[in-house]
């Protein structure tokens, strides 16, 4: 139907019965070589003589050029294995004891077994269900998301054909929030603005401004090694060398020994989770003590100074000066070293290398982040955010020398209907009514849950005020949620305090519940209906490189910005379909296939987002669709710089090629995104709306973690667990695939056959609990327990533990019953659902209070 | 002459994509005569391993990787009696997957533990230094080495390598079989790093001296103390040392029987106030 390629393979011969294609993964452009009509390899992209030479910068006598080929996040590289994983979902299935017509039995989900259905089958009791949840409910009644990143592309991927097909029908939009940097959505945005980038900065030209200018590079709460894997393959990883051979100095503030810190660290300092905040304003403490900071820049780019000062003098009303010495019983960090720490920050210049798509995942995951991610923000102002290679950038892995003239899309530019970018008409959805992700356990299951803010609000900073209830009135069309579609993914394993998913699967409110995906992950035996995907490796799409779009606009960390078309390698494997071929099925049962598909095959919207794009310029469709790829033409020599915010430090209009900035070109065009233009030291927004709010207040201030060290909870769950972004993973899309990866014992540990979560904890904390390298552990607090395998090591400190978010599997010994101790690895089963602050809706996984104990079976 | 292999362990970030890219090549593809597939698990043709070292707050991970040593003298020829494993002209070392059928003695002959024995098709495989692209498919390298995203992997002639050969060495020379690969960084030496204070103050002491000293009284190295105070003397020979720590306004201070015969050695913090 929709898919007409199969039989006339484009693509390179090789030799007789070997091809070679073109294809993106999450993390990075690949060849894909195929035998026979079976993958045999998946490599990165090699550059042909006919591509575009590299760009060259010259910096401090050397002159750096990279090599012309992507690189690959390491998950990428299983890729075969991955696609003809064991755990693929290879057909069409239906809960064995689920009977739309009779009994449902909700409460045996997570714990039934399923039969095999064939596709009309599937599409029948889709078709049913809907039509019947429609008429008794309303459209409202359905809510629905798709899982962030398993495979990548414009049209085929998380905001393609889901939001198509869910708008055009109506249903209850499920708002995301910002999962991965919430301290710089909720917090940094009342310093900087910066909304349209949901609070983090752009990043243009940073690599070369970098190796021109800077001598010190300040990694916080960031692991670029792990996750630059991500999007754009691991090609910041040579830029850090070069800023090494540059003799740059290179310290990592993060409460574990992290895989950058580890091969580049200077100097390693150890916060406990939850209170680099405290570290930050004694930072600032020494620089006004000390009188290092930049009047200048304070005087005339920045609000609210004054009062911020007294605050950190201790000159406010009940105030305490925030001193090295204060900082140090908050956050473990000695006195002395945060005074060192102050002073090389002073004297040099210096990224703050975090803050970006790359800068993510550590202390912007934490309680009360926003004032830590606020004092980033601000203590960047203290040195005059802009000057010659004083700066901030992404992890050292954002921005090298591109041409963004170059016209092309990134999958979240159209909102959640990419075909948007070449439709006819755009998808607008009438339903209203809103479930919010963190909380979709409660939208289920309570008569009425309340929260504030967009998910991601990137319009303006209002979006974070509105109100939201679920359900709406039914005057409004709301109605109460019975049905949830669920394009791929795992909640289970990504969310916080995920025994909530549990008892919503339990719960008859959930009349039927449907998931689409390529592998079976950590929560798909828990959905009435399982639908086979295929891979992205058996259709065909278009995409850039590493490219967003939307809020991530412009966030390219790769060498070179590579168009791909995303050509069909093999054939869907087992029974398995497009996302889109089951929205065009179900489109013309419900009757807006026309709509829909406006006509059009996938080939054919390839071509209109072709023609949407620079591309015709450069080669014919034909072309294109042969050759796979396209380099875009480095900058002429004549190419002018836009560093990202040089242009505030200087005083002049915004000049970097950020064409989602609001302000550029208005006569704010000089100004930050803030209410006053400036970087503000005391949000005027929040005391407009929130003036008397003690846990994100008006005048930025560091709070001890409600859940952490020395929290409530530490006497009975002395350790604190760090479970940021996956080196060997990407979500749950890497893990429990290709077994390859349980080969690398950092990844998974094998014991008796069975591969186990690690969990870092130091020899101090194991040796007190008896607990010996690779035994097996029970990791616990009162939300659950999560058996894994205790990695004793140095690479923690004392008291803190360390679990990377999660693994794709969900392994409960009591299948099916909530509470259960997993054996999988779901982390998130022990992340509180407590979040951020008050007015700040987002989750919270990088300061859990946990015990652990040997596990004895 | 021939290809060599050189492994920069001190550009390694520790991604893995060298072993993945060898299973990637391998399972499920026979390149027979050069290599039957590789199990998908189990099998380390290319193996990389991480080690922690040295103690909180002065951590690193350091990165191994082992693979058949191509060998000029290799045992595992020596051991096969009837031509089952040969050397090329370029130097790779190839069992050829047909003749060694059953014969576990060729895996057993490697000193360096390269050879992997497949139990479903009864033959020791290892590495072939991707001979069937070199030869066939125009490659000029193997796919570890056009995985590496940081160049930490070279491959290439021995002739126009040779002058980058300065600072490698090989992995167990007194096995004296010729290893074709060759090592920077291999951790056989160790640092000695701590930290100089004054607890008086409570400040770091930057632009302290301090002086590495062996077990024969030899002052091996002086360096100052960073804004830390921080000081790491990098790689050492294995052994007892002492330190010795001058700043102007504090008396000298020596620290005895640091020992760094077997690891890399954090001596903690020194308090010249105390």
């Amino acid at each position: 139907m929709a898919d007409t390629i199969g039989i006339e393979l484009p693509g390179v011969e090789l030799e007789e019965g070997e091809h070679v294609f073109t294809n993106c993964a999450i993390g990075g452009a690949v060849f894909v070589h195929v035998k026979d009509g079976k993958v045999t390899k998946v490599r990165p992209m090699v550059f042909g003589d006919d591509d575009t030479p590299a760009w060259t910068i010259e910096a401090r006598g050397k002159k750096f050029t990279p090599p012309r080929q992507t690189s690959l996040g390491n998950y990428v590289v299983s890729m075969k294995g991955r696609i003809y994983s064991e755990n693929r979902i290879k057909y069409p299935m239906k809960r064995v004891d689920f009977d739309p017509n009779g009994d449902r039995h909700v409460e045996n989900r997570g714990k039934s077994g399923y039969v095999r259905i064939s596709w009309d089958e599937a599409f029948d009791l889709l078709e049913s269900e809907i039509k019947r949840i429609h008429a008794t409910y309303g459209k409202a009644s359905i809510t629905g998301c798709t899982g962030s990143h398993a495979d990548f592309g414009l049209l085929q991927y998380k905001m393609g054909p889901f939001g198509r097909f869910w708008n055009m029908l109506g249903y209850s939009t499920l708002s995301d929030n910002p999962d991965s940097w919430e301290g710089w959505h909720w917090g940094a945005t009342h310093a900087w603005g910066y909304y349209w980038k949901l609070g983090i900065s752009d990043n243009f030209d940073m690599l070369e401004e970098a190796l021109l200018h800077t001598d010190f590079l300040l990694f916080w709460g960031v692991d670029p090694n792990t996750s630059a894997g991500g999007y754009n393959g691991q090609d910041g990883c040579r830029w850090r060398w070069w800023c090494k051979e540059l003799g740059m100095e290179m310290v990592f503030v993060d409460p574990w020994c992290n895989y950058t810190a580890a091969v580049w660290g200077d100097k390693w300092l150890a916060p406990y989770p939850a209170t680099d905040g405290a570290m930050a304003e004694a930072i600032a403490w020494v620089w006004i003590t000390e009188d290092t900071y930049d009047h200048w820049f304070i005087e005339n780019k920045c609000y609210g100074f004054e009062d911020f000062k007294a605050h950190i003098l201790g000159q406010e009303e009940g105030g305490f000066a925030r001193t090295p010495e204060w900082a140090e019983t908050m956050c473990g960090v000695k006195a002395r070293d945060i005074y060192a720490l102050a002073r090389e920050w002073a004297q040099k210049k210096t990224m703050l290398c975090t803050a970006s798509i790359y800068g993510v995942s550590g202390a912007c995951r934490q309680p009360y982040c926003t004032e830590w991610a606020r004092l980033m923000v601000l203590l960047l102002a203290m040195r005059g955010l802009g000057a010659d290679g004083c700066n901030t950038w992404g992890g050292a892995s954002m921005a090298p020398p591109m041409d963004m003239s170059f016209r092309f899309f990134g999958y979240s530019d159209v909102g959640w209907d990419t075909f948007g970018i070449a439709a006819n008409q755009q998808a607008k959805n009438t339903v209203k009514q809103k479930t919010y992700r963190i909380l979709l356990p409660e939208c289920v299951m309570n008569e009425k849950t309340e929260w504030i803010g967009e998910g991601f609000c990137g319009n303006s900073l209002e979006q974070q005020i509105t109100r939201n209830v679920c359900p709406l009135p039914k005057e409004e069309g709301g109605a109460p949620i019975h049905m949830i579609y669920r394009q791929g993914g795992s909640f289970i394993s990504t969310m916080t305090d995920t025994n909530r998913w549990t008892r919503m699967f339990h719960s008859p409110n959930l009349e039927f519940c449907v998931t689409s995906d390529v592998h079976y992950s950590s929560e798909t035996k828990f959905y009435d209906l399982i639908l086979p995907i295929c891979s992205g490796f058996e259709r065909e799409d278009i995409c850039e490189l590493g490219a967003p779009g939307g809020y991530g606009a412009n966030d390219m960390g790769a060498n070179f910005r590579v168009i791909i078309y995303m050509q069909k390698c093999i054939e869907p494997l087992w029974e398995s379909k497009t996302d889109y071929e089951i929205y065009c099925e179900l489109s013309k049962r419900l009757g807006f296939y026309d709509e829909f598909t406006e006509g059009c095959t996938i080939t054919d919207w390839i071509e209109r987002v072709y023609n949407a794009s620079s591309m015709p310029k450069y080669m014919t469709f034909e072309e294109f669709r042969k050759k796979g790829y396209f380099v875009v033409p480095i900058p002429k020599p004549d190419f002018k710089r836009a560093v990202s915010n040089k242009w505030y430090y200087e005083d002049r209009e915004c000049d970097v090629p950020d064409h989602n900035n609001p302000l550029k070109g208005t006569f704010r065009a000089k100004m930050m995104g803030t209410p006053t233009g400036k970087i503000e030291f005391t949000s005027t927004f929040l005391d407009e709306h929130f003036p008397d709010d003690k846990e994100r207040p008006v005048k930025v201030n560091y709070l001890e973690p409600w859940e952490g060290f020395h929290s409530e909870f530490s006497e009975k769950y002395p350790l604190i667990m760090e479970t940021p972004h996956m080196r060997f993973s990407y979500h749950t899309h890497y893990d429990n695939k290709a077994p390859w990866m349980d080969d690398i014992h950092a990844h998974r540990g094998m014991k008796d056959g069975y591969a186990y979560w690690p969990i870092r904890i130091h020899p101090q904390d194991a040796y007190a609990r008896d607990i010996k390298n690779e035994d097996i552990v029970k990791v616990y607090n009162d939300r659950g327990s999560v058996l894994c395998m205790a990695y004793v090591t140095e690479r923690v400190k004392p008291g803190v533990v360390m679990a990377y978010q999660a693994g794709a599997k969900y392994d409960p010994l009591e299948p099916g019953k909530e509470g259960s101790t997993d054996r999988g690895g779901c982390m998130n089963l022990l992340t509180p659902s407590r979040m951020v602050a008050k007015y700040a809706p987002g989750m919270v996984s990088n300061s859990s209070n946990v015990e652990i104990e040997k596990w004895e079976d | 002459m021939g290809k060599i292999l050189l492994v920069d362990i001190t550009r390694c970030n520790g991604c893995y994509s060298c072993q993945l890219s060898c299973k990637d090549e391998h399972v499920t593809n026979d390149w027979s005569p050069y290599a039957k597939p590789q199990p998908n698990t189990g099998h380390f043709w290319w193996k990389t391993t991480e080690t922690v070292i040295g103690t909180v707050p002065k951590v690193r991970v350091h990165y191994m990787h082992e693979m058949c040593q191509h060998c000029d003298n290799a045992p595992c020829i020596a051991a096969a009696k009837h031509g089952e494993v040969y050397r090329r002209d370029d130097g790779i070392v190839i069992i050829d997957p047909e003749k060694a059928y059953g014969q576990r003695h060729i895996m057993e002959a490697c000193p360096y533990g390269a050879i992997y024995w497949n139990d479903d098709l009864n033959i020791p495989q290892k590495c072939t230094g991707c001979a069937h692209l070199l030869d066939n498919e125009g490659w000029t390298e193997p796919r570890c080495v056009q995985s590496c995203p940081t160049d930490a992997l070279i491959y290439g002639e021995e002739a126009d390598l040779k002058d980058r050969l300065g600072e490698f060495e090989q992995l167990h020379p007194e096995y004296g079989t010729g290893p074709r690969v060759y090592y920077k960084g291999l951790h056989n030496k160790f640092f000695v790093a701590g930290e100089i204070f004054d607890s008086v103050k409570d400040e770091c002491l930057e632009g302290a001296s301090v002086t590495l000293i062996d077990a024969q009284g030899k002052e091996v190295s002086t360096l100052k103390t960073d804004v830390f105070g921080d000081f790491w003397f990098e790689r050492q020979e294995p052994g007892m040392y002492s330190l010795r720590i001058e700043m102007e306004g504090y008396p000298t201070r020596t620290l005895e029987a640091v020992d760094a015969t077997k690891i890399d050695i954090n001596v903690g913090s020194i308090d010249l106030a105390g």
